[in-house]
């Protein structure tokens, strides 16, 4: 067991597959030499080889397109892609290839490739370094959206997903990667360190694909969120008094619906919480779903709190980001209705 | 006090040039201006030359057999007689095939049909050219890839037919076939999409220490795409073990070469800017495709880097049986094209070297005939399009993802239920 931020969990999630299977390679802009402009794939390089770890062109396509044609010849891609605002040229092959590879070819050629991706605002990076697009993924057939918010879990999560037989993306809560995030933005960080999810084993260990962790038991309202925004759920809880349970859903394809429904019986409210813009986003999804499974338990209509639907604006990010204000009166909203 | 900055100066108006081609409906074509070298005039270096060498031959043109059909030059590659054969014999197959499964679409037995015809010698010879282990990404007029090497026609006929007997199953649109034993990649209606992925393949089998080298393969029209500057990028960067073939014939659906960049420079050309080998190729003259794709492969298998070849052809028929060729360019402009057919040019090479005569075409021209009408039968026995049922209507939510997940399972159980409510009687 070993103290690790987000980025040290996930480099050691590299350096466990890579030492076990010879046929993981590590692509991406400045993730060899350097080890990545986060340093999640730092060392990689030195302690596996040029072949296994190498600097990608910058060119999100080519980085797509080649590591489809890596995982035809049998090899397990895991590649980045430096920012998530920067995916979208490798859209058309994430969109129209990888994911359908396996159904249009029979199951003949999978496509066992991993796209890690930092998401996410918070850090004062404008427009193209704070999206959350995750919403442009969970709505592709075939593939599987991973969204981890601790290290522990980054760890366990990035592991089962190299060795998933199916190509799934990766997206990590960057304003997180130093250390959980309440909201407050006007206060302190606090390190990973005196987080218990920092405590991360050494070796080999998984977190499945596809199910939910209840982060906080609780009986009056059930919130359903995922990334940096756990920790903002779980703090507004206890800042505002609330006895919420809260639902980190850690994969949302395959979602673990069960854990959801059984919450929403339970509590017969339901706050769903994203950071990314409000119309379509994953949370719509899942207003849908409760709806459609838990209506007559519930006793007031499903609340969504999210980002605006604006681009990330740079001078205004923290009236965009849906902060403890925002947790509050939606709160109060689904609690009081 | 300074002069205030006029807010139009006094300059020429600008003009925006759209390319059009030489030839609309009712003109007739001339293609007397066209320059082509003679066979054998091309100089071909060893495969071993730093790419900037080969550059000179991105503006030239590779060819083997001249107009008496004698095979000539430095690219000539002295094939055996009876490869020769083989060679006619699998182009002749895939025209037979594409005429047949053309009239097969007409007759409303499927949806769709793409036929290759003008373009059979580039994917058959480049077959017999590359080693059977080596891998292929095509496009959907390299049909005569899986035909050389040996695919059984009637499985191609199911998969046109998304009949009972279609290895994928129905899921794709005709002719997007794939088959891993046969070194051929899922087809994409995506265009240019496969370009990169065979930069990867041919990217892994170096990183392995492998031997094999991979062909991605593209129209000159889906060159304008990203993916193919990326394919080129990374090829390049990584010294690829790869072939990037460009296969230009002329015409992407409606949109000449020249929307595509014909008119300032060839396809080829762009090897320069990526500082790979390049070359232009006859890709109605089999022996040329064969000669340059065995370079090329022998260039990428010794260590020696991609190599972009274009084969400059001509699209014969409409881009697919959704295409009517007369609204855009001259009816009968394909009999004007002086390249030729690859068929009639390969058969009068072996009438040339007194290995070939009427009298066997014939002969041979009726046992294919036989051949792909005796597998269309068979492939028919398992049904075609309109016949396809609801018998296996649960398979299409498998391999969506090697493990079903909840939320295709009850949809699989919704689709079947309204399946059932449709027919009014179950079903498997």
């Amino acid at each position: 067991m070993t103290t690790r931020n987000m980025i040290q969990a996930i480099n050691d999630a590299h350096r466990v597959v890579m030492a076990s299977d010879p046929d993981v390679i590590v692509f991406g802009e400045d993730v060899g030499f350097f080890g990545g402009v986060f340093r999640a794939t730092e060392g990689l390089q030195k302690a596996f080889g040029k072949t296994r770890c190498f600097d990608a062109p910058i060119s999100e396509g080519g980085i797509v397109g080649s590591a489809i044609g890596m995982a035809a010849y049998g090899l397990k891609p895991v590649i980045e892609i430096q920012f998530a605002d920067y995916i979208y040229p490798g859209y058309d092959q994430i969109v129209s290839e990888l994911a359908r590879m396996r159904y249009r070819t029979a199951g003949e050629w999978a496509m066992p490739v991993v796209i890690r991706s930092p998401y996410g605002g918070g850090i004062f990076g404008g427009q193209t370094h704070s999206q959350s697009p995750e919403a442009l993924f969970t709505h592709i057939a075939g593939m599987k959206t991973v969204i981890p918010s601790t290290p522990y879990d980054a760890k366990g999560l990035l592991i089962a997903a190299i060795e998933d037989p199916d190509p799934v993306v990766f997206f990590e809560p960057k304003r997180i990667y130093n250390g959980p995030f309440d909201g407050h933005h006007d206060r302190p960080v606090t390190p990973w360190a005196k987080h218990p999810a920092s405590e991360v084993p050494d070796g080999h260990y998984t977190v499945p694909l596809g199910k939910a962790a209840v982060v906080r038991a609780g009986e009056a309202v059930t919130i359903l969120t995922y990334g940096t925004m756990v920790h903002v759920a779980l703090a507004a809880t206890e800042e505002n008094g609330v006895d919420a349970e809260v639902i980190d859903l850690r994969t949302l394809v395959p979602l673990d619906i069960d854990t959801i429904v059984e919450s929403v019986e339970k509590t017969g409210r339901c706050l769903v919480v994203q950071e990314a813009t409000r119309t379509s986003g994953f949370g719509a999804e899942l207003a849908a779903l409760v709806q459609e499974r838990c209506f007559y338990h519930l006793e007031a209509p499903v609340v969504r709190v999210a980002g605006w639907d604006t681009p990330y604006p740079h001078a205004y990010e923290w009236v965009y980001f849906p902060g403890p204000l925002r947790m509050k009166n939606a709160l109060r909203q689904v609690l009081e209705s | 006090m300074t002069e205030p900055v006029p807010t139009r100066r006094n300059a020429p108006v600008l003009a925006l040039h759209v390319p059009e081609p030489a030839y609309r409906p009712g003109d007739t074509p001339d293609f007397s201006s066209l320059v082509i070298p003679a066979a054998g005039d091309t100089p071909r270096p060893e495969p071993s030359v730093r790419a900037g060498e080969t550059h000179p031959l991105t503006t030239a043109l590779v060819r083997v057999l001249d107009e008496q059909g004698a095979a000539v030059g430095p690219w000539n590659p002295r094939l055996d007689p009876d490869m020769l054969r083989a060679m006619l014999r699998n182009m002749k197959v895939v025209r037979v095939f594409d005429d047949r499964m053309y009239r097969a679409q007409r007759q409303g037995k499927t949806s769709f049909y793409m036929k290759c015809t003008g373009e059979e010698a580039i994917a058959v010879a480049a077959a017999y050219a590359l080693d059977r282990e080596d891998m292929n990404f095509p496009t959907y007029r390299q049909q005569g890839l899986l035909i050389a090497r040996g695919y059984p026609l009637e499985t191609m006929m199911c998969q046109i037919y998304s009949n009972a007997a279609d290895p994928l199953h129905g899921r794709q649109l005709p002719i997007m076939y794939s088959d891993k034993a046969h070194g051929f990649f899922s087809i994409s209606g995506n265009l240019g999409t496969q370009f990169p992925q065979a930069v990867g393949w041919a990217m892994a089998s170096a990183i392995k220490g492998d031997s094999r080298i991979a062909m991605g393969w593209i129209g000159e029209g889906a060159t304008a795409e990203g993916d193919f500057h990326s394919a080129l990028t990374f090829a390049s960067v990584y010294q690829a073990p790869c072939i990037l073939a460009v296969v230009n014939n002329q015409w992407a659906i409606s949109s000449f070469s020249g929307i595509a960049g014909a008119e300032q420079a060839t396809f080829a050309s762009r090897a320069v800017g990526y500082g790979v080998a390049g070359l232009r190729v006859d890709g109605n003259d089999a022996l040329a495709v064969y000669a340059a794709v065995r370079w090329a492969a022998e260039r990428a298998r010794s260590n020696g880097g991609p190599t972009l070849i274009e084969f400059f052809t001509y699209r014969a028929e409409g881009h697919s049986t959704s295409d009517d060729p007369t609204g855009y360019r001259p009816a009968g402009e394909e009999q004007q094209w002086p390249l030729g057919d690859p068929i009639a040019r390969l058969k009068a090479h072996l009438v040339s070297l007194g290995e070939w005569d009427d009298e066997r075409d014939a002969a041979l021209d009726k046992e294919i005939d036989a051949e792909v009408r005796k597998a269309q039968k068979a492939a028919e026995s398992q049904g075609v399009l309109p016949e396809q049922g609801f018998d296996r209507i649960g398979s299409m939510f498998e391999d969506v993802y090697a493990e079903t997940p909840w939320h295709l399972r009850e949809q699989r159980e919704q689709a079947l239920a309204e399946a059932r409510e449709y027919l009014g009687h179950d079903i498997a």
